[in-house]
């Protein structure tokens, strides 16, 4: 933090503190969550990204502490499984409001039926669920992994440093996606393995973004002070290192979250992934390929999710990247 | 008399750079006694900060002791010695790294830093880190190491040491700050403090509060202190001893009256001739000419000669080791030829020199300064 200020005050008077301006002209330091937070506030753009993670976060995290009472409720109502009773199915349905050769959309299915006569409505809710899981799960494991091989790199530096980021870095030599599938064809075309080897391959770019903080603030006086006090080298990697190191990191990591739902859901597509019948944003898209030039609201609404998600992400990444800055003054 | 509780022999420190071998501390030997404030004065450049660096074996790539013996209380913090093969080598008593953090650092030698604004970690509240200093070093447990932590805000003088536990470094002034780090120093009850340059980086009164505080403190908890700094100034305020440094070298050794009043070395009169003193009258301050040369690469003999007002022809060619020159009670050394019976090396018999860096320095300003009037 750059303190420009020269002027000195003896610490023996009680000085007048208040935080919001007044008196004290002295430049604020830019840090901690209640500063990031109100910084985020006044960003209307970011707020609405939050918003709509939140929101999807909510109706992910319904379904799976109360799937049963969703569950129940949509399955009386509206999910109507063609196995149970295929005479009543009504297929192709389209949304509230349009018709087409099967009929006209009714509140029974506000956003209509898939081919097999499953309420698409639902498929999207449970779909979220996925999609939220992926984005969180494998951005976590990339997170980790990175945070962990880059600050120790960084920290130590010389040869660790060297073999370290060589190692990891061998990740970029083969193309990202055909790396997820390489790997899913070893272990299995679960979503686990969809997760996992996307978290893999995003390990190198957190790594290196992190390293690059770390090498400058491993020099900040009070590391010195720290390692003078006789605090272990985890303790302080853990507690002073990483924390002043984590803004770019913190960032990258919410865009990261918008871009693993949008593999995954591309893998889901390409047949990789979460696995018939469980709905994902991805695979409804896929099956929905067929119905495109009669129906194109049938690949709609599965586009639509995918698409309010990723921008989510993307704009709280944005009003982050802005809020953690300390250059940008607003 | 006792046994000291640091002794430093020899002790040498190189950076072993691209363009060669940078000696930041070249054979420095000094002792500190139980409760006594020893000075480490000197330029910028002149090896203080890598000297108590390599005190607590901190010093990083690509810097190396290379040589010499630390112990404390008779433990073995570094040391050579010659191996069966006539090799150097490492001391078998020497503590090991694991032995230096959890015996040593911040439990029986602390250090506090030249910049208050840099030394506290801006993420987390200045009572967080304070008590988990104390948490660290003294095996408390959460909460008895926060009612210290407090105690010892207070004790530094922080006023309402409650509510400003809960605050961030940023909110708090230069002057805290110090008082902050100096609590952190304190809080661990460490036998021997690491002063370097503490109050450089603040202003005159906040210094003089500092330094009062300081006093009062040891007194209070006996500790010894290492007080390095560039400011004669300071040094007569609160050191019992001081050691003058210049390129890596203890040039000058003495108790702190026989420094000012009894000057053996014509360097440490050149300082105190360059700063303003209450006992003497002077027309205008007489700064040291020329600027400190590189340790990459120093000059012959005696180090300071080039600069040195006194310097005869001998000075360029032998290099004087710090001797004792007087017969005060405490061990007074110096080193520097114009001690001729001392040293024997033909001082009187030598022709003066003119000192060239001085010289060039001069004529340098000139030279400037006539641009500047064009």
């Amino acid at each position: 933090m750059a303190h420009s200020d020269a002027s000195v005050d003896d610490g023996t008077t009680p000085e007048s503190r208040s935080t919001t301006g007044g008196v004290n002209e002295r430049v604020e330091a830019r840090v901690g969550l209640s500063y990031t937070l109100s910084q985020l506030r006044r960003d209307p753009t970011a707020m609405a990204g939050l918003v709509v993670i939140v929101v999807m976060t909510v109706v992910a995290i319904l379904t799976f502490v109360d799937a049963k009472l969703l569950h129940y409720y949509f399955a009386t109502h509206y999910w109507v499984n063609p196995e149970n009773d295929p005479s009543t199915v009504k297929t192709l349905m389209p949304p509230v409001g349009l018709t087409n050769i099967f009929g006209e959309g009714s509140w029974a299915h506000p956003l209509g039926t898939d081919y097999r006569g499953r309420d698409i409505l639902v498929r999207l809710v449970y779909g979220t669920r996925i999609a939220i899981q992926v984005g969180f799960i494998s951005t976590a494991i990339g997170l980790v992994g990175g945070t962990t091989v880059g600050s120790v790199a960084g920290y130590y530096g010389g040869w660790v440093d060297d073999a370290l980021m060589r190692a990891v870095e061998t990740l970029y030599a083969i193309p990202f996606l055909v790396l997820v599938i390489a790997f899913m064809a070893a272990f299995g075309r679960d979503l686990t393995y969809a997760m996992v080897g996307v978290g893999i391959t995003t390990i190198p770019s957190f790594a290196r973004l992190i390293r690059s903080r770390v090498v400058s603030v491993r020099e900040e006086d009070y590391i010195e002070a720290a390692r003078a006090a006789g605090v272990r080298d985890r303790n302080i990697i853990l507690r002073h290192v990483i924390p002043n190191s984590f803004a770019p990191v913190l960032v990258q990591a919410t865009l990261q979250i918008g871009v693993a739902i949008l593999v995954v859901a591309g893998l889901s597509f390409l047949g990789f992934g979460v696995q018939p019948p469980t709905p994902s944003w991805g695979q409804m898209l896929a099956s929905a390929r067929g119905y495109l030039l009669p129906d194109a609201w049938y690949s709609v609404w599965p586009g639509l999710a995918i698409l309010l998600t990723v921008v989510g992400f993307n704009l709280l990444g944005d009003g982050l990247r802005d809020a953690l800055d300390p250059r940008i003054n607003n | 008399m006792s046994e000291p509780l640091l002794t430093v022999r020899d002790l040498q420190t190189h950076f072993f750079t691209e363009e060669g071998v940078v000696r930041a501390v070249d054979g420095i030997s000094f002792d500190v006694r139980e409760g006594e404030i020893v000075g480490l004065v000197g330029e910028s450049g002149a090896g203080k900060s890598v000297a108590v660096q390599s005190i607590m074996r901190l010093v990083e790539e690509p810097g190396e002791i290379v040589g010499g013996e630390v112990t404390f209380r008779g433990e073995t913090i570094f040391g050579v010695e010659e191996g069966p093969d006539g090799e150097l080598r490492e001391q078998e008593s020497m503590l090991s790294n694991a032995e230096m953090r959890e015996h040593i650092r911040g439990r029986e030698i602390a250090i506090i830093f030249q910049d208050p604004m840099e030394s506290l970690n801006p993420v987390f509240t200045v009572g967080g880190q304070l008590r988990e200093f104390i948490e660290i070093n003294r095996d408390m447990d959460a909460e008895s190491a926060k009612a210290e932590a407090i105690q010892m805000l207070r004790e530094v003088g922080i006023p309402e040491a409650e509510k400003r536990y809960d605050d961030y470094p940023h909110q708090f002034s230069g002057g805290m700050r110090q008082r902050v780090l100096i609590a952190m120093a304190l809080a661990c009850e460490p036998s021997l403090i690491i002063a370097d340059e503490p109050t450089t980086a603040l202003d005159v009164t906040v210094e003089g509060q500092i330094l009062e505080m300081v006093a009062d403190l040891q007194e209070k908890y006996g500790t010894s202190f290492i007080w390095v700094t560039h400011d004669m100034g300071v040094v007569a305020e609160i050191c019992d001893r001081v050691n003058v440094m210049y390129l890596g070298e203890i040039i000058e050794q003495a108790e702190i009256d026989d420094l000012f009043y009894d000057t053996q070395h014509p360097y440490t009169e050149a300082l105190l001739d360059s700063i303003p003193r209450p006992d003497q009258t002077v027309e205008e301050l007489d700064p040291i000419k020329g600027v400190m040369p590189e340790a990459i690469n120093p000059p012959s003999g005696c180090r300071f000669h080039p600069r040195c007002p006194d310097a005869r022809e001998v000075c360029t060619r032998v290099h004087p080791g710090a001797r004792e020159v007087t017969d005060a009670a405490e061990p007074h050394t110096a080193a520097c030829l114009k001690h001729e019976s001392v040293f024997g090396a033909g001082y009187t018999e030598s022709q003066p020199i003119e000192s060239h860096a001085g010289a060039n320095f001069g004529s340098g300003l000139a030279a400037r300064g006539g641009e500047v009037d064009e």
